[in-house]
C-alpha cells in the first residue's frame, strides 16, 4: 500500500516537474493492429524525448498513419500501450488524447470553413462560454498571438485562407488548446517550400524552447534532415531502423524505407531518344472560372512539342485542377482556345478519339471512369461503341472481357478478373486501369495530373516508366504535378502555375528546385 | 390617381407587407435554422398547413387564440422531430422524406380539419398602429399583428445567437463540415434533429397567423406554397436571419400588391398581381443560381449544394 502511494507521489511529483518543462515524453511500446489479413503494425516501439522533432518515415502503406491513429485514439490497437511522462495512459478516442494534451494537424484540415479564424479558435476551446463575449475572446486571442512567431488573419473565413494559411491556424489552434505533444501528418504536402519552411522552422524553435514536444510524419528525407532530431523508419507495418539524424545519411535510410528497390523510379539522366518534334498541343490565352466563380485560369499560355514532356509544377489551388477539367471538356472556357497540331480542339468525344488526345486526372475514380461498372466496362469506355467491340448496335460482350484480360495481365491489375466493379478496387489499381484504357491506343497528346499522388512505390515506378514510353514513342506529355520531385524527375522543360497563370518556364537542365519554390509561391 | 389614393395605396403596401410576410418570415427563420445545421426540410408546408388547423382548432374549443398558437408550435415541433430522426436513419434522404411530410402535414390537417371549415374560432388580436390616423381605411390597413412583432424580435434574437453563442456556433459548424464537428466531439445527429425540431415549431407558428389572423379562418386552400417558397426565401437571403427578415418583407410586398390596388378600386389584372410571389420566387431561383456569393454562404453539409 505505502509502495503504491509512494510511486503515485513520486509520479504526480514527476508529473508537475513535467508540467513545468511543458514538452512531454511519449512512448510507444510493442503497439500492433491487424485488419483483417493485414498487419498493419507489428510490435512498433517508438520513443519521443521531450523538447525534439521527431520524424516518422516510411512509404504510403507502411503504417505511419495507423500508429498515429492509434496513438490518437482512432482505432484501437490489438497490443501495445501508449507511455505519456512515464505514465501508462489509456486513449480510447480523440478526446481523451485531447484532454491528456496531444494534438494532431490532419493532411485534411479540420478547420470549419465558414466560421472566422476566431470563432475557429473559440469554438475549438473545451470550455466555451454560453454566451460568447467577443470583445474579451478578442483580447485573449491577441495576447495570445503577440507570443506567438506566425500570424494568421483572425476576421477572414477559414474557408477563404490559403493552404498555408490554414496550416498555420490549425497549428495555432492546438497551442492555443495547451496541447503539447504534436502531431503532424505530412504538413507540407499542401504547402510551397517558403511556407513549408516558416511552418517547419516554427515548430521545431518551439522543440527546442521545450514548448512541445513533435512527431512528424513525413517521407520527404529533406524535411527529416533540415528539421528532424531524431527518426524512426516503418516498412511494411514494422520499425526497420532509427536513432539521431545527424549518424543517418539520406542512403541509409532511403535504403530502410524502400527496402530492396532502392533506384528512383525514372531516374534523371532518362532522355528522350531524339529532339522534340513539331508543336502537338497548343493552349492560347485559357481563362476559365473556379467553382466558385473567381477566375481559376487567368490566360494559360503553353506549348508541348511531339516527343517532349512538359511538366506544370505548382502549389494545389492555383489552377492545376480547373486546366485539367478544360483540357477533358468537364470545365467551360469562358476565353481562349486550344490547339492540337494546329487545329482547334473541342472536348467532344470524336475529337479525342480523332486527335488521339487521351489523359488520366487526377482522382481518376471520380473524374475519369464510372466506379459501379466492372473493371472490363470501364476498360472499354473509350471504344465499346466502334468495331471490334461493338457489331452495329449490339455490344460484343465476349471482346470486351477478352480485350480488359489482355489489359490487366499487360499492366498488371490487381485483382486480375474484369467482372470486379471498379470501385472495389485500391487507389493504385483504378489508376492503372484508366492508364491502361487510355493507352490501349495510340496516343498522340497525354495530359496526366498526379498521376502517382497516393500511390506505393511499385504502382509509382510502373506508372512513370508509362509515361516516360510514351513520350519516347513520339507523344506530347502535358504532366500537371503538386510533385516538384516528380516533375523535376520526368519533366524535359518545367513550367510554374501560379494563381492562374504560367509565371516561370525553364529547361530541365536548368532548372533550379529554390528559383520554382520562389515561383510557386507567387514571389 | 390622387394623392389620397396614393396615400392608401402604399399605406395598404406597407401593412400588407407586413401582414402577408408574418408566415413567410416564420417559416423562412425555421428553414434557415433547419439548414444551417445541415438539413433541408422540405416538409414545412405540410407543417404550416397542420398548424394551421391545429391552431384554429385549439382556439376554437378554448377561446384562447394564443392556445392555438401553442399548439400549432407543438404540431411543428411533433413533425420537425419526425424528419429530424427520420433523416438520422442510415441512407434516408431528406429531401424525399420533406416531401414525405409535405404530403403527411396536409393529409393530417384535411383529415381532422373538416368539422372547423364551419364554425368560427377566436381570432388574434391586433396591435392598432395608425390609430392616429384619420383616414379609417388607411388606419386598418396599419394595423399591425402581434405574431409580427415576435418575428421581427426572433430574427434579431437568431442573429445574436448564431453569432455570440456556444450552441449558435456548435450549429454552424455541424451545417457546415460534419468531418470538424466530429473532430471536436459535437453530437453532430442530435444538433440536427433538434435545429429540426425547432425550425418545424417555427414553421407551425407561421401556420397558427394564417387561420387565426389573417386570412383568419380554416380551410384546405389556406397555404398557397408558402412553406415551399420559404425555401427560396432562405437562399435568397443567404441563411442570415435578418436577411430573412428583410427578404419575407419584400415577398409579403410583392403579394400585397394586388389587394393594395383592389383597396382603391382597381382590379384589373388582379389574378395577375396576385402572381407576383410566384414570379418574385422564380426570378430569386434564377438569380442566386447565378451568384457565387450564395454559393459561399450556404453550408457546406447542404444536399441543395454539395
Amino acid at each position: 500500500m505505502s509502495t503504491a502511494l509512494a510511486a503515485a507521489l513520486a509520479t504526480a511529483a514527476h508529473r508537475g516537474a513535467a508540467a513545468a518543462l511543458r514538452a512531454p515524453k511519449l512512448e510507444v511500446a510493442g503497439m500492433s493492429k491487424r485488419f483483417g489479413s493485414l498487419q498493419a503494425l507489428d510490435k512498433v516501439d517508438l520513443l519521443v524525448r521531450p523538447g525534439t522533432v521527431h520524424a516518422l518515415l516510411g512509404e504510403n502503406g507502411a503504417g505511419k498513419s495507423t500508429l498515429v491513429k492509434c496513438i490518437m485514439g482512432f482505432y484501437r490497437a490489438d497490443e501495445g500501450s501508449v507511455v505519456l511522462d512515464d505514465r501508462e495512459v489509456a486513449i480510447a478516442s480523440p478526446r481523451d488524447a485531447r484532454a491528456l494534451g496531444i494534438g494532431m494537424v490532419y493532411q485534411h484540415f479540420t478547420l470549419v470553413p465558414s466560421l472566422t479564424g476566431a470563432e475557429n479558435l473559440v469554438i475549438a476551446r473545451a470550455d466555451t462560454p454560453l454566451v460568447i463575449d467577443w470583445r474579451r475572446e478578442r483580447e485573449r486571442l491577441e495576447a495570445f498571438l503577440a507570443r506567438m512567431p506566425l500570424q494568421v488573419p483572425l476576421d477572414r473565413r477559414a474557408g477563404e485562407l490559403a493552404a498555408g494559411e490554414k496550416q498555420k491556424l490549425e497549428l495555432l489552434k492546438l497551442l492555443y488548446l495547451d496541447q503539447r505533444f504534436l502531431i503532424l501528418d505530412e504538413p507540407t504536402s499542401v504547402l510551397t517550400p517558403d511556407e513549408a519552411l516558416e511552418v517547419l522552422g516554427f515548430v521545431r524553435r518551439m522543440a527546442r524552447e521545450g514548448a512541445v514536444s513533435v512527431l512528424l510524419i513525413t517521407h520527404k528525407f529533406r524535411e527529416v534532415q533540415a528539421f528532424a532530431d531524431e527518426v524512426t523508419i516503418l516498412r511494411r507495418g514494422r520499425r526497420v531502423g532509427g536513432g539521431a539524424v545527424g549518424e543517418l545519411s539520406t542512403d541509409t535510410m532511403a535504403a530502410l524505407m524502400v527496402g530492396e528497390r532502392q533506384t528512383a523510379p525514372g531516374s534523371r539522366g532518362d532522355r528522350a531518344p531524339g529532339p522534340p518534334g513539331p508543336v502537338a498541343l497548343e493552349l492560347a490565352g485559357l481563362v476559365a472560372e473556379g467553382d466558385r466563380g473567381a477566375l481559376a485560369l487567368d490566360g494559360v499560355n503553353l506549348e508541348v512539342r511531339a516527343r517532349e514532356i512538359v511538366g506544370v509544377a505548382g502549389v494545389s489551388g492555383n489552377g492545376q485542377k480547373e486546366l485539367v477539367e478544360c483540357l477533358f471538356g468537364q470545365r467551360p472556357l469562358r476565353d481562349g482556345r486550344i490547339f492540337v497540331k494546329g487545329e482547334p480542339f473541342e472536348p467532344t468525344r470524336e475529337a479525342f478519339a480523332r486527335f488521339a488526345l487521351r489523359g488520366l486526372p487526377e482522382q481518376p475514380l471520380e473524374n475519369a471512369a464510372v466506379r459501379r461498372l466492372t473493371v472490363a466496362e470501364n476498360l472499354a469506355l473509350r471504344s465499346f461503341d466502334r468495331p471490334p467491340l461493338a457489331r452495329g448496335i449490339w455490344l460484343d460482350r465476349k471482346a470486351i472481357r477478352a480485350r480488359a484480360k489482355e489489359l490487366i495481365e499487360r499492366y498488371r491489375i490487381r485483382p486480375p478478373d474484369p467482372d470486379t466493379p471498379l470501385e472495389f478496387l485500391s487507389g493504385g489499381n483504378v489508376q492503372r486501369t484508366v492508364l491502361a484504357r487510355e493507352l490501349s491506343e495510340p496516343v498522340e497528346v497525354l495530359v496526366v495530373a498526379n498521376p502517382c499522388f497516393g500511390l506505393d512505390f511499385a504502382s509509382t515506378a510502373d506508372i512513370r516508366a508509362e509515361i516516360l514510353a510514351q513520350r519516347d514513342r513520339g507523344a506530347a506529355v502535358l504532366l500537371i504535378s503538386e510533385d516538384l520531385d516528380e516533375i523535376l524527375e520526368l519533366a524535359d522543360r518545367i513550367l510554374v502555375l501560379s494563381a492562374g497563370k504560367i509565371v516561370h518556364a525553364v529547361e530541365r537542365a536548368a532548372a533550379d528546385r529554390t528559383a520554382i519554390g520562389r515561383h510557386m509561391a507567387g514571389h | 390617381m390622387s394623392e389620397s389614393e396614393l396615400a392608401i395605396v402604399l399605406g395598404a403596401m406597407v401593412g400588407g407587407a407586413i401582414r402577408v410576410s408574418t408566415p413567410f418570415l416564420f417559416v423562412a427563420l425555421g428553414e434557415m435554422l433547419t439548414e444551417r445545421g445541415g438539413r433541408i426540410n422540405l416538409g414545412l408546408e405540410g407543417i404550416l398547413v397542420l398548424g394551421a388547423m391545429g391552431a384554429y382548432a385549439v382556439s376554437y374549443h378554448t377561446g384562447s387564440p394564443w392556445l392555438g398558437v401553442a399548439a400549432a408550435a407543438g404540431c411543428g415541433l411533433a413533425l420537425g422531430l419526425l424528419h429530424g430522426l427520420l433523416c438520422s436513419l442510415p441512407r434516408v434522404n431528406d429531401i424525399a422524406i420533406g416531401i414525405a411530410l409535405m404530403m403527411l402535414g396536409t393529409g393530417l390537417a384535411f383529415f381532422f380539419g373538416k368539422p372547423y371549415i364551419q364554425p368560427t374560432a377566436e381570432r388574434l388580436p391586433s396591435i392598432p398602429l395608425g390609430g392616429w390616423i384619420e383616414d379609417p381605411r388607411l388606419a386598418r390597413a396599419l394595423e399591425v399583428n402581434p405574431l409580427f412583432l415576435l418575428g421581427v424580435l426572433l430574427a434579431v434574437f437568431l442573429y445574436w445567437a448564431l453569432g455570440r453563442t456556444r450552441p449558435g456556433l456548435v450549429l454552424r459548424v455541424t451545417g457546415d463540415s460534419t468531418a470538424a464537428a466530429r473532430a471536436l466531439g459535437i453530437p453532430v445527429t442530435p444538433v440536427r434533429v433538434l435545429a429540426t425540431a425547432i425550425g418545424g415549431a417555427m414553421a407551425g407558428i407561421g401556420g397558427a397567423f394564417l387561420s387565426l389572423y389573417y386570412p383568419g379562418s380554416w380551410n384546405e386552400g389556406l397555404s398557397s406554397g408558402q412553406g415551399l417558397m420559404a425555401v427560396a426565401l432562405v437562399i435568397f437571403a443567404r441563411w442570415h436571419p435578418l436577411r430573412c427578415l428583410w427578404a419575407a418583407l419584400l415577398f409579403g410586398a410583392a403579394g400585397a400588391i394586388g389587394p393594395a390596388l383592389q383597396s382603391i378600386g382597381i382590379s384589373q389584372g388582379y389574378y395577375f398581381f396576385n402572381a407576383a410571389p410566384y414570379v418574385l420566387t422564380l426570378l430569386v431561383m434564377i438569380a442566386s443560381a447565378r451568384s457565387g456569393r450564395a454559393r459561399i454562404d450556404a453550408p457546406g453539409e447542404l444536399a441543395l449544394v454539395r
